[in-house]
């Protein structure tokens, strides 16, 4: 058995670090981060956010608001970056979106929510990838017209609190967060250590489970962290189960299931694509896109439901019944609510048909999977 | 009474005669979180010191238990197919992997015992 090297070296940590330490978290380098992976165990974690409400520290992630003097302008030039319908984005109201290079490929996939404010309503708020928050910004500044500013935001900490149990519990700290609706958010107010902090609070997540995200003052973190883990339905949930969840979720994980080379439609976001935006295009690598809705495209991502117990992960061939690959694992692992191991993978389109057997080459031998339709499980989202 | 040796990659070896029962130590089975899935080799098997000997899946990752020792693999423990979480329940008893035959015992001459593993594992974590 292998041991992981632990070097500390210029590993950045987030405003929770002395919290997840005092937790005795299981702490790894990820994305230029020490992030706990771990707490009580994966499966433990995985099965309380979907049964109560699991706790995240995504702090890592880049924030950030885009601003601009008036929603129409703002929007219209995010619009020329992403294929999301960003202009009839109502205030308040959130967005899945990517930022697309000139070949359609994805270059990140983020959140953009209009400001609930009408003070600031030519303000974006933007959430992207840890891993690709650098290129992310400067890709966003290099293509912001006179008068508009890209603002980072690394001082708010970001905290997720997801699962059935999490409306009950955060209504009880910052009152009317219940009557959010998925997808949006809207700034609250929450008293921490007697003073009132003020939190931005979105109905969204990452887990396949209702749930929030909560972004706080990196000052303010600690003490809502701790205050949300007093409720008796919450435990910590680190970043193991956190890619078990939104793998049997069915949701994509820049860097495995979508890259500079995949794009939108390939990877099944086509939902994320409006009418509007389909028909005038108008964004980067719209060519490719409209040609790819038209005249569809000859590999897609598809879920698999492997019918033994052995894992299959990321690049596992996945080939025919005859033995011809058609396609390679992205994202594998056990999935502890199918209990069971689930996969994504692109399939040559003529196999990606939900129900099409196929073979998963793990180590030399063949396991029988199906390509199952995603999610794997039924999601708790409330719209 | 047999005897028990200790390796650096984490395995124990239960010498009875010429007999090695072999598993991973309760330290790995932390290290590894839910094993969700275990991978026996055929009986019958030779394996020498080093080689892959069984694959355990964790919900995180695969990990590798290589032979610690050359020989003849004379019994698997199927109950693990079944239940791999035994593995982390009982790591250094019934969740043993394998039996191997012996066929070199100079080769435990490298393995160390319990304090030296103990003292081993604080000296790595």
């Amino acid at each position: 058995m292998s041991g992981q090297a632990t070097d500390g070296a210029d590993l950045r940590r987030t405003p929770l670090y002395d919290s997840h330490v005092a937790l005795r978290a299981r702490m790894v380098p990820f994305t230029g981060y020490e992030m706990p992976v771990q707490y009580a165990g994966i499966m433990a974690e995985h099965v309380q956010t979907r049964a109560s409400a699991g706790l995240f520290d995504v702090s890592h992630m880049g924030q950030a608001w885009l601003k601009g003097p008036d929603h129409a302008t703002t929007a219209a030039v995010l619009e020329t970056l992403v294929p999301g319908d960003i202009l009839s984005l109502a205030p308040g109201r959130q967005r899945y979106t990517q930022l697309l290079n000139e070949r359609g490929g994805i270059l990140d996939d983020l959140m953009v929510s209009h400001s609930a404010a009408p003070e600031i309503d030519g303000w974006l708020y933007l959430v992207v990838n840890a891993s690709r928050k650098e290129e992310d910004f400067a890709h966003i500044r290099a293509h912001l017209p006179e008068g508009m500013v890209l603002e980072e935001k690394p001082e708010w900490a970001l905290i997720a609190l997801q699962g059935p149990k999490a409306e009950a519990v955060l209504e009880r700290l910052a009152p009317g967060v219940a009557e959010l609706s998925f997808m949006s958010g809207n700034l609250f107010s929450c008293t921490l250590n007697g003073q009132a902090a003020a939190i931005y609070v979105s109905r969204s997540g990452y887990s396949g489970e209702d749930g929030y995200e909560i972004s706080v003052l990196g000052s303010d973190a600690p003490a809502l962290w701790n205050a949300l883990l007093a409720h008796s339905e919450v435990e910590p949930v680190g970043l193991g189960a956190r890619d078990s969840l939104r793998l049997e979720a069915g949701l994509c994980l820049y860097g495995n299931d979508i890259d500079e080379t995949t794009s939108p439609i390939e990877a099944g976001l086509i939902w994320s694509i409006s009418k509007r935006r389909r028909q005038e295009g108008g964004f980067p690598g719209a060519e490719r896109v409209q040609k790819e809705i038209a005249e569809g495209t000859s590999r897609k991502l598809v879920g698999l439901k492997l019918e033994g117990r052995a894992p299959a992960r990321q690049g596992t061939v996945i080939a025919a019944k005859d033995g011809t690959e058609l396609g390679i694992v992205t994202s594998g692992g056990f999935g502890p609510s199918v209990e069971g191991p689930v996969a994504m993978g692109y399939v040559e389109t003529a196999s990606a048909k939900p129900g099409t057997q196929v073979d998963l080459v793990v180590r030399g031998k063949s396991l029988p999977a199906i390509v199952e339709k995603m999610p794997f499980i039924t999601p708790g989202y409330k719209r | 009474m047999s005897k028990v040796y200790y390796t650096e990659d984490h395995e124990w070896i239960s010498v009875d005669g010429d007999v090695a029962t072999v598993g991973v130590t309760n330290h790995a089975q932390e290290q590894l979180g839910d094993v969700v899935f275990v991978e026996l080799p055929q009986v019958g098997k030779t394996v020498a010191k080093g080689d892959e000997a069984a694959v355990v899946e964790s919900v995180k990752a695969a990990s590798e238990v290589y032979a610690p020792v050359s020989g003849e693999i004379v019994e698997t423990n199927g109950d693990l197919e079944g239940e791999p979480s035994k593995v982390n329940e009982d790591a250094e008893g019934s969740a043993w992997f394998v039996k191997i035959k012996l066929s070199d015992t100079s080769e435990l001459d490298a393995t160390m015992d319990e304090a030296g593993y103990k003292a081993f594992v604080e000296e790595n974590s």
